[in-house]
């Protein structure tokens, strides 16, 4: 138990001790079957799911749903100093400071900023995974050593180490995706960590154990898949976090330096100048970042519930 | 508990010493490295020799590490190349700012959050309860420079009541001992100098404060749920105990333990620097520097103040685990 991160490991540890502590089936319906019937029961979950569902889309037929090209300055030649022109045939939620249509761009923007999203979390839960699969397969000092590591990640504030790595690789789009990445590291590895200590001892492990299962087939096809529905939550509510984070580097000038390139974040930062003139510039991405974090945190938490025997029925 | 102290202070070691690698490698895998940071970006190749040739910069890295750490332990992290001043006097002017907001943002946040959250679990299921849930998710996934955005445009630029930035009115030319500027007006009797601060702080504390403020709605309302159900409180209210006396001493003394370590979680958090409320507010703490440090490559300062910020961050959560020992004694034994 090390003094400086005991509280939130403790916090990772018990979440990943109480997904641990299912019981293997629900009156022989399996696990994801019946964690799936009880999402669908839930309209928060649905509901959540169907937010996440529409701005995947949106982000996937971006160009057949844009009704403009989002980097044309088309009516660029009617904005003047304190007037931006706002809703008119063509386009319905009027143009930026630079005369480009703001609905085509935040279409484009789900693109940028949900593949953000996407990436950091998916790397950075990868590498979380990775690490706290061999603490947890292996134990002893390799366990010491990665948890240590894992604890000096943690006692450095998210932001802050966001800020670090994204001025040494410098300012482009996969740096900032790295340096969220790596902010979400810690938690994944100790969550798989809990979890696989929690899994190794159940009874089905031990069995394989005493058949002669090699370690590492016991490790990778028995124990992992059962440790991972706590990751898969938490996959799901950093989801939400990368992409805020994602706008708060972009609002730092450590984004995409293509600053032409949509993504709300950076829409968000740059109508900050204008936002006396044309409040609605800052408040319709605000608005696209506040509802996509919404979904994954309402799906993230509805998975939660689903699967956590506390609140089985 | 004094063990218990002395073994969490140890096991800061470990920790301090990899932070200590982490930064130093940081700084020299930095493109043209530590020269480059103190000298700016423009500095002529012959400069940089004189410089590596002057600091020790040619030496193996494992002795250039060691004297890193023992200017560290002094904290001594050189100068700033954009003020020329001592990276820790920069420090230690812009904390107290820092200070007073995070203060400001939790009163804000513990002030409002807990009676909500309390509010919220008692009538569990009705519309106050459903609207604090909702309430507290859109607090957690508002973007932090938004909502300081929003609330300068409308409280201080369009209806004018309050300060929108800055720490205080430069026109009052208040005395400045400690630059925690309330405690200098009440300290040199400035009574306006003093009012002048708190009300800087308003508008960046609400913005600040609204994270923590939904986390411990979320944390409140959930542990008064979960300790209501619990048998010690349907055993006291079996024994005929007045529901105020169950409420108050058995449900909300209880409940209050896992906020308790939210609070100062999320204390430690604010702490290490609001860079993104500061930089909205020109607030000129410690996350306005950081800010700025980003802008100009300021590498000296930015090492410095990540490094200081770390201790605090860390300084802080041993507080919180040492004084969950003091409210929880299960803790302590484990």
């Amino acid at each position: 138990m090390t003094a400086t991160v005991g509280n939130r490991r403790e916090r990772i540890d018990a979440l990943a001790a109480r997904a641990g502590a299912l019981p293997e089936g629900d009156g022989g319906v399996s696990l994801v079957k019946s964690a799936y019937r009880r999402l669908r029961r839930n309209p928060v979950a649905i509901l959540g799911a169907l937010i996440v569902v529409v701005f995947l889309l949106v982000a996937l037929f971006a160009p057949w749903l844009a009704p403009k090209d989002p980097y044309a300055q088309s009516l660029l030649s009617e904005v003047r100093q304190g007037s931006i022109p706002g809703p008119r045939a063509g386009y319905p939620l009027g143009v930026d400071q630079l005369g480009r249509d703001l609905l085509s761009r935040l279409i484009y923007g789900a693109r940028q900023s949900l593949l953000i999203g996407v990436v950091a979390t998916v790397l950075g839960s990868f590498v979380g995974l990775v690490l706290g699969v061999l603490a947890g397969a292996f134990g002893g000092w390799v366990d010491t050593v990665i948890m240590r590591f894992v604890d000096i990640l943690l006692s450095v504030p998210g932001l802050l180490m966001a800020i670090s790595i994204s001025v040494l690789l410098g300012q482009n789009q996969v740096s900032l995706m790295i340096a969220i990445a790596v902010t979400q590291i810690p938690v994944f590895a100790r969550l798989l960590r809990g979890s696989m200590l929690v899994q190794r001892d159940r009874d089905y492990a031990v069995a394989a154990q005493a058949l002669g299962v090699k370690r590492r087939k016991i490790v990778l096809s028995h124990v992992l898949p059962n440790s991972l529905s706590p990751v898969i939550v938490q996959a799901t509510l950093s989801l939400a976090t990368a992409i805020i984070e994602a706008a708060a580097l972009s609002f730092l000038g450590l984004g995409d330096p293509d600053i032409s390139r949509p993504e709300w974040g950076a829409m968000l930062a740059s109508a900050q100048s204008v936002l006396s003139v044309r409040p609605q510039l800052a408040i319709y991405p605000a608005l696209c970042i506040i509802v996509v974090a919404l979904g994954f945190t309402l799906l993230g938490e509805s998975l939660r519930e689903a699967l956590d025997p506390k609140f089985r029925r | 508990m004094l063990r218990f102290i002395v073994r969490r202070l140890l096991q800061l070691i470990p920790i301090l010493l990899g932070l200590s690698i982490l930064l130093f490698a940081w700084l020299r895998a930095l493109p043209g490295g530590p020269a480059v940071a103190a000298l700016g970006e423009r500095a002529t190749p012959a400069k940089i020799a004189a410089y590596n040739e002057a600091f020790g910069l040619n030496q193996p890295l494992w002795q250039q590490y060691l004297k890193f750490l023992g200017r560290a332990v002094r904290l001594n992290f050189g100068t700033s190349q954009t003020t020329g001043r001592p990276v820790t006097d920069e420090f230690l002017t812009r904390f107290p700012g820092t200070v007073e907001l995070t203060v400001f943002a939790m009163v804000f946040a513990i002030g409002v959050g807990i009676p909500l959250g309390y509010l919220a679990a008692r009538k569990h299921g009705t519309w106050i309860d459903s609207s604090s849930v909702i309430g507290s998710l859109l607090g957690v996934t508002i973007p932090v420079f938004f909502l300081a955005y929003l609330l300068r445009l409308i409280f201080a630029v369009q209806l004018g009541w309050l300060p929108g930035s800055g720490r205080q009115e430069v026109r009052l030319e208040a005395t400045h001992i400690t630059n925690f500027y309330v405690l200098d007006g009440l300290l040199t009797r400035e009574w306006d100098a003093s009012w002048d601060a708190l009300l800087h702080l308003v508008l960046p504390g609400i913005a600040l404060g609204t994270i923590p403020l939904a986390i411990i709605v979320r944390i409140t309302r959930a542990s008064v749920l979960d300790v209501a159900n619990e048998d010690y409180v349907r055993t006291a209210q079996a024994k005929g105990l007045a529901n105020n006396t169950v409420r108050r001493r058995h449900i909300l003394r209880n409940a209050l333990l896992p906020v308790s370590t939210t609070i100062g979680l999320q204390t430690g958090l604010l702490l290490s620097g609001a860079v993104l409320t500061e930089t909205v507010f020109a607030f000129g703490g410690v996350g306005s520097t950081l800010r700025q440090a980003i802008n100009t490559r300021d590498y000296a300062l930015l090492q410095g103040f990540i490094l200081i910020l770390a201790i605090v961050y860390v300084l802080v959560n041993l507080l919180v685990d040492i004084s969950y020992g003091l409210l929880d004694p299960r803790v302590r034994v484990k």
